[in-house]
């Protein structure tokens, strides 16, 4: 585990993306600390997944700035780096686990490959090994050891899922994004997938910025909550202070409008 | 008195309810009161006078519009009202601990891990975390058969106890408790109360409701209503 850094692992300001003359996303702004847990909440269109997405770089932000801590303590300017720059911290020091699995899994290699990928893409070598750390990370999220072989193809919704968050957590990112991660599950799935972000949350110390429509799972994974409406933040604060006291006329119908918030 | 371990001066917290029709509740008018290490103040006021809404902006669950609350974290006096989300979180983890009247746990997990949870995010290993919530199950006459069940499917005076025992597996200075013996049978209520006891023992700061008039006797070193001033 890397000691607490004194400043945010990311720092986000003034973040924005237009599509056209839509707003994507307008004048974000948090920092996320070692350990924390950000969730990202509004219906859809609200521009939370467009955050996400400007944050991994799978859309070019057209306003704002990202800095974030490397592990070795220097701070880069995340929406100005090159192609391989952010590569690079995609691999080494960021996990990207998206609502559909099928994106973030490759399904024509077996699981035991899809884990192993990213350990070789950093340069491990040693066939024994990489499978051990693939065994161990299947363990991890509960996925049977003799299912090692097969193809995600045989895989059902919620094993799809945790194979997703074993690739990318392989590699001991110091930071997830996630969009929607419990998503298209089961409820009876959900729980048993919140139950284990939350562990691995605690045990490896992780931060995370999480999407979701969900005020439940937000409740239930984040430390702290962005409300978003229409591409702007209405509000932010502690997660349960935002869902028990909800300050934003917006935020005050959110809530009350789902029955178990 | 010694010095306070918990301060709340004039704190006002109102709600607004903009969906309907922008109706505004004043609930807590200017609260003041004081409970230092060692006592337990109980609050005396009638239902629906804010007291349990005092005790959730105390632990920063509402957001109250003005007043402090102060409270002794990590040897210095940090106010709560605006606090930033951070602050907040740290001064959960280490100081303050809350029962409210309402288990909220993830579904599925054991109970043993939801006790054991407050302190693992101290930093205290799985085993001994598990250990110290076993015995404090065990205590709380949680039948042992139920350990590795969630509580969600508890009776509520056994979600109760849970409620009370991932509280009191931690030594926070300072504890809340709304109506921590509500639908408890009278051992139960009693093994609570000692618990309670223990806690001001070692010198936690305990700010409290109780109805029960037995218990509330037993319990209160000083009685409050809201509306009263500090005492000096």
């Amino acid at each position: 585990m890397s000691p607490v850094a004194d400043g945010p692992l990311l720092s986000v300001r003034g973040l924005g993306k237009r599509y056209g003359t839509q707003t994507g996303c307008l004048d974000v702004r948090f920092d996320l600390w070692p350990g924390e847990v950000i969730g990202v909440v509004g219906e859809s269109g609200s521009g939370k997944t467009t955050v996400l997405d400007c944050l991994s770089g799978r859309v070019a932000a057209d306003a704002g700035r990202v800095e974030y801590a490397v592990r070795d303590g220097r701070v880069v300017d995340v929406l100005r780096q090159d192609e391989s720059a952010r590569r690079r911290l995609l691999l080494r020091e960021w996990g990207i686990v998206h609502q559909n699995p099928r994106d973030g899994l490759r399904m024509a290699v077996s699981a035991g490959a899809n884990v192993g990928e990213r350990l070789m893409a950093l340069g491990a070598r040693h066939y024994g090994e990489i499978r051990g750390r693939a065994l161990d990370w299947l363990a991890q999220v509960e996925i049977g050891l003799d299912r090692i072989d097969d193809l995600p193809e045989t895989f059902s919704g919620g094993m799809l899922q945790r194979l997703q968050i074993a690739r990318n957590l392989v590699t001991g990112p110091r930071l997830v994004l996630m969009d929607e991660p419990t998503g298209g599950l089961d409820v009876s799935v959900q729980a048993r997938l919140l139950d284990l972000l939350r562990g691995l949350v605690v045990e490896l110390h992780l931060s995370a910025v999480i999407v979701t429509h969900d005020l439940a799972v937000a409740r239930l994974l984040a430390h702290r909550l962005i409300v978003m409406r229409g591409g702007e933040t209405v509000e932010s604060g502690l997660t349960d202070q935002v869902l028990d006291d909800p300050q934003h006329p917006y935020t005050q119908l959110l809530v009350s409008s789902v029955l178990h918030p | 008195m010694s010095d306070p371990a918990l301060e709340i001066q004039a704190l006002q917290k109102t709600f607004t309810l903009h969906a309907q029709g922008g109706v505004r509740l004043p609930v807590l008018r200017g609260v003041s009161l004081r409970v230092a290490p060692g006592e337990c103040v109980v609050l005396a006021d009638p239902s629906g006078a804010g007291k349990s809404t005092l005790l959730r902006a105390v632990y920063g669950n509402y957001a109250p519009q003005a007043g402090r609350i102060l409270v002794r974290h990590e040897g210095r006096m940090v106010d709560l009202v605006g606090a930033s989300p951070r602050l907040v979180l740290d001064v959960r983890r280490h100081t303050i601990g809350y029962v409210s009247q309402f288990l909220r746990v993830v579904p599925r997990v054991p109970v043993v891990e939801v006790v054991a949870e407050p302190l693992r995010v101290i930093g205290v290993p799985l085993p001994d975390a598990r250990e110290r919530a076993r015995a404090l199950l065990d205590r709380l006459r949680i039948p042992e058969r139920l350990w590795s069940l969630s509580p969600v499917t508890f009776s509520g005076g056994e979600q109760q106890r849970v409620n009370v025992a991932r509280v009191f597996v931690v030594a926070y200075p300072v504890l809340l408790l709304d109506e921590p013996t509500a639908s408890l049978d009278t051992e139960s209520r009693r093994i609570v109360v000692e618990l309670i006891d223990e806690a001001r023992g070692r010198g936690a700061a305990v700010l409290g409701t109780v109805h029960d008039a037995e218990v509330r006797a037993r319990l209160a070193t000083r009685v409050q209503r809201l509306t009263e001033p500090a005492a000096a």
